[in-house]
């Protein structure tokens, strides 16, 4: 694979402008990547689904480089319908098209030059991968007391000019004073199996809002990484909410580092998978500072031959006193073949804190079948009414209604 | 070589038996085949039981030390070891219980351990009257009327080798994890319980009533098989603390548990944890594990972790017959630079197999505390359940309290539930406390005593109340 990666960075630098400095700084990011290559089981993060065994079952001849120097054509049927929204469009890993019809271009501000580096630690070998091959880096930058008025939707789509099988993307976004973001990530990824590699760095500055989305429904081939990485400051608040339904493997992975006093992360997260798929929601909270707060809901459905793993992890750091923690995670199997693995974790420096953790899982409740039946209604009826209120626990807990709405029109889930 | 062995032959006909006679003679330091060879020669061992210590060894040349852990440790020098030490001479020991630290004194009396018995675990004579030899040999007798096997490893191996032979190394394998290893290589002794069919133990066995069970040394065995339909409950260890001139502990304890029977291990252990700076201590990194073979067994693990610098053991079940059940109740108490990495394994093999975790972690001062579990239940493990409790108390804003469990679930028709919580002892229960009379320190011993009560009933009578005090006293100084 070594060989593979160093002629497709060969071959980046031959038709790409990047500077000499860059080329450099990328060089050291592929040497890293090639030293540690793709992580696997060995490494604790990677236990339960071991990425470089699932992408040697998948794609067979995985290859790096896609021409960015060539503009694709947009597909606007991808577009959701029902929400007026911004848009930022990715097709084949290019970013087409930035579009903030909606807002005051005044309050937003698009840098494409940014520093490349990487401000906090990490031992994923992904992230070296995607700073190596990644396009164009775009920084969003909302400024102080701008609200947006819609929201973005940024589309993750390929068609079949694609030429390689890997694509790896980054995007930064620093949310001024007291401004906020709506984003949704819409996967709308059609042609066969590739690896997606995705970085979003968030920086939240005081009394900042950030809801991120990640919508991720329609059954495709393609197996997906993606990794948040939120700074906030104080009182400020991200929520994120996760669909991971659609891809064969996707793995949703959240760092948030709580550095500001009274500020808050959300995390849900629903997984509802069928035949084959793989998804796996691993979050790092880490409460560095006192009276912060986070709350994670992580629910399963899974389908024959499924698999889902969550692998939450709330730290407390000794100065974080007052500090309010609470995972949740839940899963129901439907299938003999199902499976569900979930590693919550707690690591608590500090002694004046509420931390707690729950994880439960196991089939449908028979009682409660048996009591819709008695009711009137047939056996399947009953059990997609049991999955729909287990799964609208978590919907609801999306804060803005008009895209509560749109995810349970996508979900399918009724109140 | 040859000398030794010959001096060893000689001994054999001493009157008072091997074991007080010969402590001249101690194995050469380091680790290699000459040493394990020499371990089982002076055991008088049969070649079937050399061989399986030889093919440890040679499993262990391959294996790494763990360090996936979370108290780090200094680096051990594995060859820098003896592997075996005959039993100090009374001359070395203390003459009388003045010459102890009186710190242990203090704790003793606090716990209200008699005289006697003060003097008894720190070797020292004791006399004719109360003589612990006495009361054990009458209990010799009962079990003995019940066809109940209770002696210690090294006898086993001569007296019982069919037995050791089929059950030895089949819950803990000699290719298991590092420490483990290096014990089938060179386990010193241990106690073998072998409980017939049918057969209900009429008392608790102890190892307190094994005559030589106070030195057993670093790297101790224990094997304890209950046949269909018998029931054994057995302790080990005790609230007393224990000092020892071995840092390293890495003892390896099988169960196994046929059809219909039931096995109930208790643990107090209170081994020296180190002077308040965190200086020395003992590492007490044990493998116990416990195999409910037959249908409708049961294994029921309870321990009381006060002791030790560094405590690293995860006591397992693993579910294999229909219908089993596994029990796991534990307090971890970590005071000054104590650090313990504990918690239990619970694997459902068979059908209708059902665990219960109960877990709480106490930590104080400087000190780390992890509860680390599997539950992990097999495609085949139709209709089983599990329940796990995690608390964690944290007392003071120096000390960790960290929950890491691992949650399998590989089966639809079974359910898994967990909670864990972590806090501090609120300031309203204190308050409570303190305006009713009670200092401080009472007010916490009272509370965590509460918090702790789950666990504290499991454990057989006598044991409860001493185990109790302990509690208290392991906290001693945390407060204020």
């Amino acid at each position: 694979m070594s060989e593979q990666l160093q002629l497709d960075f060969d071959k980046i630098v031959k038709t790409s402008n990047f500077t000499n400095e860059e080329i450099q700084f990328k060089k050291n990011y592929l040497n890293n990547f090639i030293k540690k290559g793709f992580p696997n089981r060995k490494q604790e993060d990677w236990k339960f689904l071991d990425i470089s065994q699932i992408i040697k079952k998948n794609i067979s001849g995985l290859s790096f480089f896609n021409d960015y120097s060539q503009s694709n054509k947009i597909d606007p049927t991808i577009f959701v319908d029902g929400l007026e929204h911004n848009k930022i469009i990715f097709i084949n890993g290019r970013i087409e098209k930035i579009d903030f019809n909606f807002e005051d271009q005044n309050k937003i501000e698009i840098i494409d030059e940014i520093k490349k580096d990487i401000s906090f630690d990490y031992e994923n070998s992904l992230i070296d991968l995607n700073s190596a091959f990644t396009d164009k880096v775009f920084k969003i930058l909302i400024k102080k007391n701008y609200s947006l008025k819609k929201p973005l939707i940024i589309y993750h789509s390929t068609n079949d000019k694609m030429k390689s099988t890997n694509i790896n993307l980054r995007l930064d976004f620093e949310l001024g004073e007291n401004s906020c973001l709506k984003l949704i990530d819409y996967f709308a990824n059609n042609t066969a199996t590739n690896f997606i590699n995705i970085f979003y760095n968030f920086n939240l500055e005081k009394d900042s809002i950030l809801k991120n989305y990640k919508i991720d429904k329609f059954r495709n081939n393609n197996l997906r990484y993606s990794f948040n990485n939120i700074e906030q400051d104080n009182n400020s608040v991200s929520e994120t909410f996760i669909l991971s339904a659609g891809s064969n493997y996707f793995k949703n992975e959240i760092n948030c580092n709580l550095n500001g006093e009274y500020s808050s992360a959300f995390i849900n997260g629903i997984f509802s998978l069928k035949e084959n798929q793989q998804h796996e929601i691993r979050t790092t909270i880490n409460h560095l500072i006192e009276n912060t707060k986070s709350y994670q809901l992580i629910k399963s459905v899974l389908g024959k031959n499924s698999k889902s793993a969550y692998q939450g992890r709330i730290f407390v750091n000794s100065k974080a006193q007052k500090t309010d923690g609470y995972q949740l995670s839940k899963a129901i199997l439907l299938d003999e073949t199902s499976e569900f693995n979930a590693k919550p974790e707690l690591e608590i420096y500090a002694d004046d804190v509420k931390c707690s953790h729950g994880s439960a899982s196991g089939s449908l409740n028979e009682d409660k079948i048996f009591y819709l039946m008695s009711r009137g209604l047939n056996y399947q009826q009953s059990k997609e009414l049991l999955i729909n209120g287990f799964l609208l626990d978590v919907v609801e807990k999306i804060t803005d209604s008009e895209i509560r709405n749109l995810i349970k029109n996508i979900i399918g889930v009724k109140e | 070589m040859d000398t030794r062995e010959k001096d060893i032959e000689n001994l054999k006909d001493y009157k008072y038996g091997f074991t007080t006679d010969i402590e001249n003679i101690k194995a050469p330091k380091g680790l290699n085949d000459d040493v394990i060879k020499f371990i089982s020669n002076i055991k008088k061992e049969p070649k079937w039981m050399l061989d399986f210590r030889l093919k440890a060894f040679e499993r262990f040349k391959l294996l790494k030390e763990p360090n996936w852990q979370k108290p780090k440790y200094p680096k051990i020098d594995y060859q820098d070891l003896y592997y075996y030490s005959a039993p100090k001479s009374m001359n070395d020991k203390p003459k009388s219980l003045d010459e102890l630290d009186p710190k242990l004194l203090e704790t003793y009396n606090k716990l209200g351990i008699p005289l006697q018995e003060q003097a008894r675990l720190n070797g020292i004579a004791v006399d004719a009257v109360f003589d612990s030899v006495s009361v054990a040999t009458t209990f010799k007798g009962e079990l003995t009327k019940h066809g109940i096997i209770f002696c210690s490893m090294s006898e086993a191996i001569q007296k019982h080798p069919e037995l050791v032979k089929k059950y030895l190394g089949t819950v803990i394998p000699i290719t298991d994890h590092f420490f483990a290893t290096l014990n089938s290589a060179v386990f010193t002794d241990g106690s073998f319980v072998y409980i017939p069919e049918g057969v209900k133990c009429p008392m608790e066995l102890s190892t307190y009533f094994r005559i030589n069970a106070s030195e057993t040394g670093q790297f101790e065995r224990t094997l304890i098989i209950a046949d269909k339909g018998s029931y054994v409950s057995y302790l080990e260890g005790c609230t007393a603390p224990m000092r020892d001139e071995n840092q390293l502990h890495a003892a390896n304890v099988e169960l196994i548990a046929l059809d219909d029977a039931e096995i109930k291990y208790s643990t107090v252990q209170n081994w020296y944890p180190g002077d308040e700076s965190g200086k020395g201590g003992i590492y007490n990194f044990v493998t116990k594990r416990g195999l409910c073979k037959g249908k409708n067994s049961k294994i029921s693990w309870t321990q009381v972790e006060t002791g030790s610098a560094i405590t690293w053991k995860y006591p397992s079940c693993i579910l294999k017959g229909d219908n089993s059940i596994g029990e796991f109740y534990s307090i971890a108490i970590t005071n000054n630079h104590q650090k313990a990495d504990t918690g239990t394994k619970m694997i459902h093999l068979g059908k209708n197999t059902k665990s219960k975790i109960i877990s709480k972690g106490i930590s104080a001062g400087f000190s780390d505390m992890t509860y680390r579990g599997l539950v992990d239940i097999n495609s085949k493990a139709k209709n089983s359940s599990n329940y796990t409790q995690c608390d964690s108390l944290l007392m003071g804003n120096k000390c960790g309290a960290h929950t890491v469990p691992y949650i399998k679930n590989k089966n639809f028709d079974s359910n898994i539930a967990h909670e864990a919580t972590t806090s501090k002892i609120s300031e309203e229960q204190l308050h409570y406390c303190q305006q009713r009379g009670l200092n401080p320190e009472e007010a916490v011993g009272l509370i965590v005593n509460g918090f702790c009560k789950e666990v504290l009933q499991q454990l057989p009578m006598e044991f409860a109340v001493e185990a109790q005090k302990l509690v208290g006293i392991s906290l001693e100084g945390s407060v204020g």
